[in-house]
């Protein structure tokens, strides 16, 4: 990004609907389609006013079923359309487990090029919204597994504009999430015009050289914060926003790893088998010898979901003061 | 099943009719290679068709090569070859060879033509339906008249939500597709009664608000008929069709099934005796579309083809082992950037 390039400042939400709408505006083989993304603009307004500028042939109401939204969507890419589907919540998309895993990630693979599968799946993620069992949950450890599917998970709307254009233009499937709590709670600078940020490249938010933070989505806000805390009591630690999931850039880790020498991961979804568990192992073959303090991870518990009630739900969340507290532990370990 | 007479269908040539009889031929045999070869063990697997030779044939002379798309299943030797799929890759893919158009990573039948307009299809039953109908948005929403989607599948795909789901989205987008149900009674073992309530499949089609056919499947000209006007429907923008093509399912699932272990050999035999691919050829010599002497000489010819062909494919060698990396994506396989 050019430094002096002009910018508009936006929240998260916003960030996702002008990508979308320069996408639309830019390719006519771009079709959004999912559930109640036309008259409506979606739950969140992310595309509202879509189907009256673009049509609904390009803004499809579907039916309510997911596996077929995004089933046609496949069909769609293999036949050279660009089709964005939406799922309206993460925890609507097992339906859609199938097409994900079973085809759009293998067509290419299969084919052995013959097909390929550029298609985006949109989904909104995460708690702290109250949305309880079925309105709350991560759902990116089902999906990182599997190769042949890429995974994006910004938090910044700079960061979701340029990688929201990356995720369209992949020749290959992406499954893109959004944090819904940072949806409006998140503003930032976003460079006008089209630009992209390249798919498996992290980014450090925050340099510092006592600790590395490595999280995602809307956790690296409430990371930074902590940092920002502790730096009054004269801790520099580093905060690596990953942005994206698989792949997952192993460089920016190492390296910040082989300056801070400790490393803390801190993640939303649940703690077994989550992503930080594969950082770790990582770290763990790679720069074992580069470690003064064992990794620690800071994670969703291992319980299904988080629950309704107010308490139940804050247990489930890390505050920012119990990252500030395990971040000034291995600072000082 | 009767030979039905179907008023103001699109008529058949004799040539059409030879057509149709010589991809029955060549699909049985194709059929009946893959078991030897299993037997054999020169192949790991095979899929027969019997049974389904006249649906298969009648819906392939339906397809308009350079227009229209198929998305098959596995079961699908007869409709591949009659859409254009070349013979040797048939083989390619019975051997799994390093010239196979997937390289050797699918499995047998599972097969990928881009440039004919035949999609690479997973194992997993209905979710190429799915596809077939993103398949036809495509051609809706370009505009791209005059061309339409085959969507093959069993009567047991007809369970799967994700075969529901296709047919609705195409009912209400009116979409260019045709879903031809080749109900041959057994999903595996489990007959049609395990399946569904309704006796025929094509009443399912009422429930989306999408025209159904039946078809007797073991008539070649009928489906070819029923399918072509379908065809035609879709690709001017009449809409989708659910066509069931009646056949049976003569023998097991697939090499590593054993029928004999859930239907009765009397079931068999009697439906043998409605065997598609001998009653053809006596309807065509009584037309006088073909004789005696140019009926055997065409199986000769089928014959030589299929040895021919086998033995050629048979020497090729097998993908290396670093076969197994690479388009996984259009980038590196590697998860860690
Ligand atoms: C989703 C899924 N479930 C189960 C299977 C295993 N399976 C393979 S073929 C088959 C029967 C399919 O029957 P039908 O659709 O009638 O087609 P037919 O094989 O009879 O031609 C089953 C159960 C599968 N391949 N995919």
């Amino acid at each position: 990004m050019a430094v002096a390039a002009p910018t508009q400042t936006m929240n998260n939400v916003e960030a996702v609907r002008a990508t979308l709408y320069e996408a639309l505006k830019a390719d006519p083989r771009t079709i959004v389609l999912g559930e109640d993304v036309g008259a409506r603009g979606n739950v969140f307004l992310i595309t509202k006013g879509f189907i009256e500028e673009f049509g609904p042939e390009r803004i499809v109401d579907t039916p309510l079923a997911e596996a077929s939204i995004v089933g046609i969507a496949v069909g769609m890419a293999m036949e050279g359309l660009r089709p964005i589907a939406e799922i309206q919540f993460a925890d609507f998309i097992y339906p859609a487990f199938n097409q994900i895993v079973g085809e759009a990630a293998k067509t290419r693979y299969r084919s052995n090029g013959d097909y390929t599968c550029p298609l985006v799946i949109r989904t909104p993620y995460g708690g702290g919204v109250r949305g309880a069992l079925s309105h709350s949950v991560s759902i990116e450890a089902l999906f990182y597994h599997v190769p042949g599917l890429k995974i994006v998970a910004p938090s910044f709307p700079a960061d979701i504009k340029g990688l929201l254009t990356s995720a369209i233009e992949d020749p290959d499937p992406v499954l893109f999430l959004e944090h819904k709590r940072t949806y409006r709670l998140v503003k930032g600078e976003v460079p006008t015009g089209r630009y992209t940020i390249p798919i498996g490249k992290a980014d450090v938010k925050r340099a510092g050289d006592q600790l590395t933070v490595v999280s995602y989505g809307l956790y690296v806000h409430q990371a930074l914060d902590a940092a920002a805390r502790l730096e009054g009591d004269g801790m520099s630690i580093e905060v690596i926003d990953l942005r994206s999931i698989r792949p997952m850039d192993k460089g920016t880790i190492l390296e910040s790893i082989r300056k801070t020498r400790k490393l803390l991961i801190v993640h939303e979804d649940n703690k077994f088998g989550g992503i930080g568990a594969e950082i770790a192992a990582m770290v763990a073959e790679e720069a074992f010898f580069d470690l003064d303090a064992p990794i620690r991870r800071l994670c969703g518990p291992d319980v299904p979901a988080m629950g309704y009630a107010a308490p139940l739900e804050e247990e489930f969340m890390i505050s920012t003061e119990q990252m500030a507290e395990t971040m000034r532990e291995l600072v000082r370990f | 099943m009767s030979d039905t007479a179907v008023a103001n269908m699109p008529a058949v040539t004799n040539e059409q009719s030879l057509t149709l009889l010589r991809n029955m031929l060549l699909q049985r045999a194709v059929d009946s290679r893959g078991f030897q070869l299993n037997r054999q063990g020169k192949i790991a697997i095979a899929m027969g068709s019997e049974g389904h030779e006249a649906a298969q044939a009648g819906t392939g002379l339906a397809f308009e090569r350079g227009q229209d798309l198929l998305y098959p299943y596995y079961r699908n030797t007869g409709i591949l070859l009659a859409c254009g799929f070349p013979l040797a890759d048939l083989f390619r893919s019975q051997f799994a060879r390093v010239t196979d158009r997937t390289g050797g990573r699918s499995i047998i039948n599972h097969v990928t033509a881009k440039g004919l307009g035949i999609a690479s299809i997973s194992s997993i039953i209905a979710a190429q339906c799915a596809h077939a109908v993103g398949a036809a948005y495509k051609l809706k929403y370009l505009k791209e008249t005059g061309r339409a989607v085959f969507c093959q599948h069993g009567e047991g795909a007809t369970s799967e939500g994700e075969w529901h789901e296709a047919m609705n989205f195409a009912a209400i987008h009116r979409l260019p597709v045709v879903f031809v149900c080749e109900n041959n009674r057994w999903a595996i073992s489990t007959p049609q009664s395990k399946q569904m309530v309704n006796q025929d499949v094509a009443a399912k089609a009422g429930g989306y608000g999408m025209r159904g056919e039946i078809v007797d499947g073991f008539d070649p000209i009928a489906v070819y008929q029923t399918v072509r006007e379908a065809r035609d429907r879709a690709a001017n923008g009449g809409g989708p069709t659910l066509v069931e093509a009646q056949c049976y399912r003569f023998l097991s699932h697939t090499t590593d099934d054993d029928d004999r272990t859930y239907r009765s050999r009397e079931e068999v035999e009697t439906q043998r005796k409605l065997d598609p691919v001998p009653r053809f050829e006596r309807r065509l010599v009584e037309a006088g579309v073909i004789n005696e002497a140019a009926l055997a000489a065409l199986r000769a010819e089928v014959s030589a083809t299929v040895n021919a062909t086998t033995d050629a494919i048979e020497a090729e060698p097998l993908p290396p082992a670093a076969g197994l990396y690479g388009n996984v994506y259009e980038g590196p396989d590697d998860p860690w950037a």
